[in-house]
């Protein structure tokens, strides 16, 4: 087995004393993903929502791209979780005989809700009256499927579509809460662990939601962008610089919450912090200070700082758009790395630290990660092929009373 | 046919809810910290296992790791244990150099020259079976339980292999097994406490350092040694409340 010869190959590359069982990182980098993608479906739905919910109408181009981005991750949310498993098969007892005190085991149910309450339930009154529409004007297979996805429900009138509207006002509004209950509850599964200093903080949901945040605002940030391009548009600026600003205001908070986590393990200085200390400058400065730190948070939040200030020419302003989103989903998947690798490092034993080897060929974890993560981008490119939001009808004028 | 309609009032519907969440409170009353801790120390007679081991009688020999391995089929590489020796020097000049190479099953050799050693001792590391164990609290699936016996037990035959128990042990006493896909610990050899016998680590040390028995009979052999020695657990700051007990246990062993 190749594992047992990578397992080898690390017991050469301890350092210190660790206890003999912690040499085997169990979680590898399919876990990275997991809160990564997840992560991403949350922040996605945030800024759906600061469209619907909060009003604020610059968002409106990218409401429906930022709602089927969340739905396309959503759908692969919890495969790097099943293919980690060691029995991948038995992956349902966790949702038939869920087991409550366990924090992992209320995932399934956390997922599902989101999934078919939250993003279902809202994209299928978004599209309802659409889909009628479409289903009229095609034919054969096309017409029967979009007559499926209405369940057969005709009625265009404009009552109709005034109860979608309220309805999907109504979800989205259960949806923020549902998002952060999703984000959070994903740092609490991390945050609860007190055997593990690293991870054992009351900070780490609230970071790991505002982080998921950042990072779902900079993939819709990015997908707008290239969709916009592939389709050959013209890019509303008005609705960029809004994301940005939303961004740069997100990031901040993310970064001050980081910072307060790490300032306070500073100054207390547990029996933990001298290994933590040389974990943090050792092996993790590459991925902590440089790309956690560096390239995900202090080059955008310089950039978008000053792009508030002072706004270039917009194709200038494009690129420095495009650049800092990847910069910042960098960032983001850095930051997971650093918690989910990072606390796996040291040895509970505060006396040394084993070593993480990524095999960028033949690693089945790395090829596994790259699938889930290439995956949502083709089932995003299919949603938006079924239900293009440029095609939708005009949205229906509710009178305020 | 007529359909018939059940019908439901608001008052109905208010008296159901107020009677299911009134339930939820009164059963949260009798059983607090239920969903806090996986078990409880069990108020009956029943027995209640807990483990003794006697720095001062250690001598490194690797036996009871060795027992372990071949009674319980854990594989041969030198990264999966349930049973392991520790070895801690503490030199002149105040550095602490731990090393356990393949659990100490090979033995030991001391790499610091005799005149450098303020001190050494071997430390046997096995499950602490924690009456709060942390691991059994995290399994999503409720494979790894506490037997009513106070010991942390794993179905393998239904054990998802997710590693959060992997994770949530302080002491680092479970591993993946890379052929069964699932997790494996220290079961203190259940398997040969149901016939009567003795788990395999005590049986093999040759110097009896090592004691277990039941904590609720005060004549017990683990009830003595905690009546005659002065004990201490690992990491008591984590509130595990491990029912394994250290003789002489040195504040530099993690």
């Amino acid at each position: 087995m190749d594992k047992i010869q990578s397992l080898y190959e690390a017991l050469t590359k301890v350092d210190g004393f660790i206890y003999p069982n912690e040499l085997a990182l169990n979680w590898d980098m399919l876990i990275v993903m997991y809160p990564y993608i997840t992560g991403l479906v949350a922040g996605a739905f945030i800024l759906a929502s600061l469209n619907r919910v909060f009003d604020i109408k610059a968002l409106r181009p990218t409401y429906e791209l930022s709602l089927l981005t969340a739905l396309s991750f959503m759908l692969v949310a919890t495969m790097p979780l099943i293919t980690h498993l060691g029995q991948p098969l038995r992956f349902y007892e966790m949702l038939i005989t869920p087991h409550l005190t366990s924090a992992m085991a209320i995932f399934g149910f956390v997922y599902l809700w989101y999934l078919m309450v939250v993003l279902l339930l809202e994209i299928w009154f978004d599209y309802r009256y659409d889909m009628v529409i479409w289903s009229r004007e095609k034919k054969g297979f096309m017409k029967f499927f979009y007559k499926a996805l209405t369940l057969w429900v005709s009625d265009t009138s404009p009552e109709s579509r005034k109860t979608d509207e309220k309805i999907g006002y109504f979800i989205t509004v259960v949806g923020i809460p549902s998002a952060f209950l999703l984000h959070g509850y994903v740092g609490f599964i991390f945050g609860s662990i007190k055997a593990n200093p690293w991870w054992s903080t009351v900070m780490m949901p609230v970071i790991f939601l505002f982080s998921a945040m950042v990072s779902g605002i900079a993939l819709v940030m990015f997908i707008y962008m290239v969709v916009t391009y592939l389709r050959k548009q013209k890019i509303d600026m008005n609705a960029l610089d809004t994301i940005a600003k939303y961004l740069f205001y997100i990031l901040i908070i993310d970064f001050t919450l980081e910072s307060l986590d790490q300032i306070h393990r500073i100054y207390e200085a547990d029996e933990s912090f001298d290994i933590l200390k040389i974990l943090v400058r050792g092996k993790l400065f590459f991925t902590f200070f440089i790309m956690q730190i560096g390239v995900g948070v202090v080059i955008p939040l310089a950039t978008l700082g000053f792009l508030q200030f002072k706004k270039p020419r917009v194709r200038i302003r494009k690129l420095i758009y495009w650049i800092i989103s990847i910069c910042v989903l960098v960032g983001i998947f850095y930051m997971r790395w650093n918690v989910v690798i990072g606390g796996q490092l040291f040895s509970k034993s505060f006396y040394g630290f084993t070593s993480y080897k990524v095999n960028l060929i033949g690693g089945s974890d790395v090829t596994l990660s790259l699938l889930w993560f290439i995956v949502p981008f083709f089932i995003l490119a299919f949603l938006l092929w079924l239900l293009p939001p440029w095609k939708k009808a005009p949205p229906i004028e509710i009178p305020e009373d | 046919m007529a359909i018939e309609k059940e019908n439901f009032s608001r008052r109905d519907f208010i008296k159901n809810s107020s009677m299911f969440a009134g339930g939820v409170v009164f059963a949260s009353l009798i059983n607090p910290y239920k969903f806090v801790f996986a078990t409880k120390q069990p108020k009956g007679k029943g027995k209640w296992y807990g483990i003794g081991i006697d720095i001062e009688k250690c001598i490194g020999c690797g036996s009871c790791a060795r027992a372990c391995k071949i009674e319980n089929d854990v594989p041969d590489d030198p990264f999966f244990f349930r049973n392991w020796v520790e070895q801690y020097t503490i030199t002149n000049d105040e550095r602490i150099l731990v090393s356990s190479p393949n659990g100490g099953i090979d033995g030991f050799k001391q790499p610091v020259p005799d005149e450098d050693i303020y001190k050494t001792f071997f430390v046997p590391k096995m499950c602490n079976h924690c009456a709060k164990s942390p691991c059994t609290q995290v399994c999503p699936v409720g494979a790894s339980f506490e037997s009513p016996e106070g010991l942390a037990l794993v179905d393998q035959s239904y054990c998802i292999g997710c590693g959060y128990c992997v994770q949530a042990c302080p002491y680092g006493c479970r591993y993946i097994d890379p052929l069964k896909g699932v997790v494996d610990k220290c079961t203190l050899c259940y398997h040969r406490l149901e016939k009567g016998l003795d788990p395999a680590c005590m049986m093999a040390c040759p110097t009896g350092a090592r004691v277990y028995g039941d904590l609720n009979d005060k004549n017990s052999a683990v009830s003595l040694f905690l009546k005659e020695h002065n004990c201490a657990v690992l990491k008591p700051q984590l509130n595990t409340e491990s029912k394994l007990f250290y003789n002489d246990l040195s504040q530099e062993v993690h």
